[in-house]
């Protein structure tokens, strides 16, 4: 018996045998306990206190973050850059919007019980067909994941199948989310058009501007995001993570293999679009809109960079860039409001030259990722390759 | 070691005791015929070698056997009559065909160990991957095929960080995980020294005999050390099949191919 062949996995091992994941899972339930006591408890004169909007805004980064997990999830382990995952995000948004809209009920502008308020001003007389159900929380919740998935399995079943990868498969995320967003901006789709679905009142009956609803909604964006984590570890350190680095490494070699790489991709991407559309569904309430312009093609582009930098190829890393890059976002476009761009163009230069591997593949508080272990099965994530697709055997 | 000799058989006549079999193979790719009504069979645990000047239509006829290419015409049956023409690369795999690339290619970021284990015999389903936990029949598989190969001490290192030869050996090892009857390996011994030669030829013949081993080679010495039946390929056919002596005496392979 050799010692150096690696040791079978057991029970929950998965979460734990990588010690950026155990951080981020230790950061998330510092917050989930310790953001409700400051925000709701301490009284508002202590400088301890965490105000609501601080809450929301902590809210949208762990959003972000679970949007460049699921981008992660897919470019650092399968080596599929979608440069069209905005789309995803934005359909989830959408389908949590149009929950919102219809909660509002009778209480519109125009008080109309069943129509939303764009709907009444451009005088239609019934709901679209495909609005009903939406008033139903369940429905929605379901819609958020299920219609992103369904549009990223067609997609990816023509794409895959016709082995379209590498930079033509992301040329054509990118026309995927620009012409979602033609789309959407049209009036007569019935999604609100150039305005979107807004003034949302409740959800599940807890008015949108309390603070303890606001502290609810990070609390879920924060356990979900824990939750896709533990999703995505588990799938990247199966056997099934294992044929997806092949894939990204050596796509010939695994076909011969006898894999089935187009059912792979199309397991993965659709796995990932459901994330993204959860992490949208996240967002909308905590920001309070939903509009086209969350498909515009440089948002998509903009979460490639968030995982860029945070590091390729390790989950965690991608939740730490996406949290870094939009915290730097918030205080430099305030701060410089016309150059922000240049800014984001900088640090993705620099993380680009200077650090291959991103954030995470630089700090020297990850050594477990490099040591080579005996007894413990290393970890899956192979760090940060670089970014080309492999194309040996030709 | 035991080696069947390949019985004597007129090219084109339906043999369904072949393990491979080939009649009349075109392919063309604008307008270039890269094979040219290719015939040949290969018996079941046969060792075979296949030589050729470049652009005889080698790595061509790879392909068509594998699944990459569709021929235009012709018939690729294996196994006593499975059509392969009609399948894909996954499936012939399946079927118990594997190749071994003429640039070695392994995993580079996985273990030499997960190497082998991604290519183990079994489901390749999505899901059988996701619920896949390794057994102790399968773990002692893996660790006899490392034996096989000589990499039992690498077992742990990242396939990136072997040696040329080594990558070559990882991958006739993740073909043997296959527990394929038809192998095909395209130049193993490319880039190899003169001793890791010889123990890749041993390698090969090893394996022959319970397995069905076509190996295209340039390298002489090599094809040599294989001993076996060799058929030289020409312009997208064949030019002449025998032993080694036979076809370097034949002054037609010695005109095309030996340049001399």
């Amino acid at each position: 018996m050799n010692t150096a062949v690696p040791q079978r996995r057991s029970g929950f091992s998965f979460l734990l045998t990588d010690r950026g994941g155990r951080i981020l899972l230790s950061v998330l339930l510092v917050l989930i306990i310790a953001v409700p006591i400051l925000n709701l408890w301490v009284p508002e004169s202590s400088p301890f206190h965490v105000p609501t909007f601080v809450v929301s805004l902590l809210g949208k980064y762990l959003a972000f973050a679970l949007l460049a997990l699921s981008v992660d999830l897919i470019w650092g382990f399968a080596g599929i850059l979608s440069l069209g995952h905005g789309a995803f995000f934005a359909l989830g948004g959408y389908a949590m919007g149009m929950h919102l809209m219809r909660e509002i009920g009778g209480r519109g502008v125009y008080g109309n019980p069943i129509l939303p308020d764009f709907m009444v001003f451009l005088n239609w007389k019934e709901l679209p067909w495909y609005w009903l159900g939406f008033d139903m929380f369940w429905f929605a919740m379901l819609m958020v994941a299920v219609a992103p998935g369904a549009l990223a399995f067609l997609f990816g079943w023509l794409a895959f199948r016709s082995r379209v990868t590498g930079v033509y498969l992301s040329i054509i995320t990118q026309a995927l989310t620009f012409a979602l967003m033609l789309a959407f901006f049209r009036n007569d789709m019935g999604f609100g058009g150039n305005n979107g679905l807004t003034d949302f009142k409740d959800v599940l009956g807890f008015n949108l501007q309390s603070d303890a609803t606001r502290v609810g909604l990070f609390i879920a964006t924060a356990l979900l995001l824990a939750l896709s984590y533990a999703l995505c570890r588990l799938i990247v350190t199966s056997r099934l993570g294992s044929v997806l680095v092949a894939i990204r490494d050596a796509e010939s070699r695994t076909r011969f293999l006898g894999y089935r790489v187009e059912h792979y991709q199309l397991f993965v991407f659709t796995v990932s679009a459901a994330l993204a559309g959860i992490a949208g569904a996240l967002y909308v309430p905590q920001v309070g809109i939903i509009n086209p312009s969350e498909f515009t093609p440089a948002n998509s582009i903009e979460i490639v960079i968030w995982v860029a930098i945070g590091g390729r190829g390790t989950l965690y890393g991608a939740v730490l860039g996406a949290v870094i890059v939009n915290f730097a976002k918030t205080y430099l476009t305030g701060a410089f409001p016309d150059i922000w761009l240049y800014f984001l163009g900088a640090m993705f230069i620099l993380v680009t030259i200077f650090l291959p591997k991103g954030l995470v593949g630089t700090l020297p508080a990850f050594p477990s990722l490099s040591r080579k272990s005996a007894a413990k099965p290393r970890p899956v994530s192979p760090g940060a390759p670089p970014v080309r697709q492999a194309a040996p055997g030709e | 070691m035991a080696m069947v000799q390949a019985t004597m058989r007129p090219v084109g006549e339906v043999d369904n005791d072949s393990i491979l079999y080939l009649d009349g193979v075109s392919v063309s790719f604008d307008g270039f015929k890269a094979l040219n009504n290719l015939s040949f069979v290969v018996d079941p645990g046969e060792l075979r070698a296949i030589i050729g000047p470049n652009g005889a239509g080698k790595t061509t006829m790879m392909d068509v056997v594998t699944g990459k290419t569709r021929p235009d015409e012709g018939r690729v049956e294996f196994n006593g009559g499975i059509d392969l023409t009609k399948l894909d690369e996954a499936r012939i795999a399946n079927l118990g065909i594997g190749r071994k690339f003429q640039k070695p290619t392994v995993f580079e970021f996985h273990t030499v160990f997960r190497n082998l284990e991604l290519a183990l015999k079994g489901h390749r389903g999505v899901l059988d991957s996701l619920l896949f936990r390794r057994g102790d029949d399968q773990q002692a598989r893996i660790e006899e095929v490392l034996e096989t190969i000589a990499l039992t001490g690498a077992a742990d290192m990242e396939a990136g960080s072997l040696s040329h030869g080594q990558k070559q050996w990882l991958e006739i090892g993740m073909l043997l995980m296959q527990d394929p009857e038809l192998l095909l390996v395209d130049e193993p011994a490319a880039g190899m020294t003169d001793a890791e030669t010889e123990q890749t030829a041993a390698l090969l013949k090893r394996i022959a005999g319970r397995r069905s081993v076509v190996v295209v080679e340039h390298d002489m010495e090599f094809v040599k050390a294989l001993g076996c039946r060799v058929t030289v390929l020409h312009e997208g056919s064949v030019l002449a099949e025998g032993s080694l002596e036979r076809v370097q005496a034949d002054e037609q392979v010695v005109e095309v191919y030996l340049g001399r």
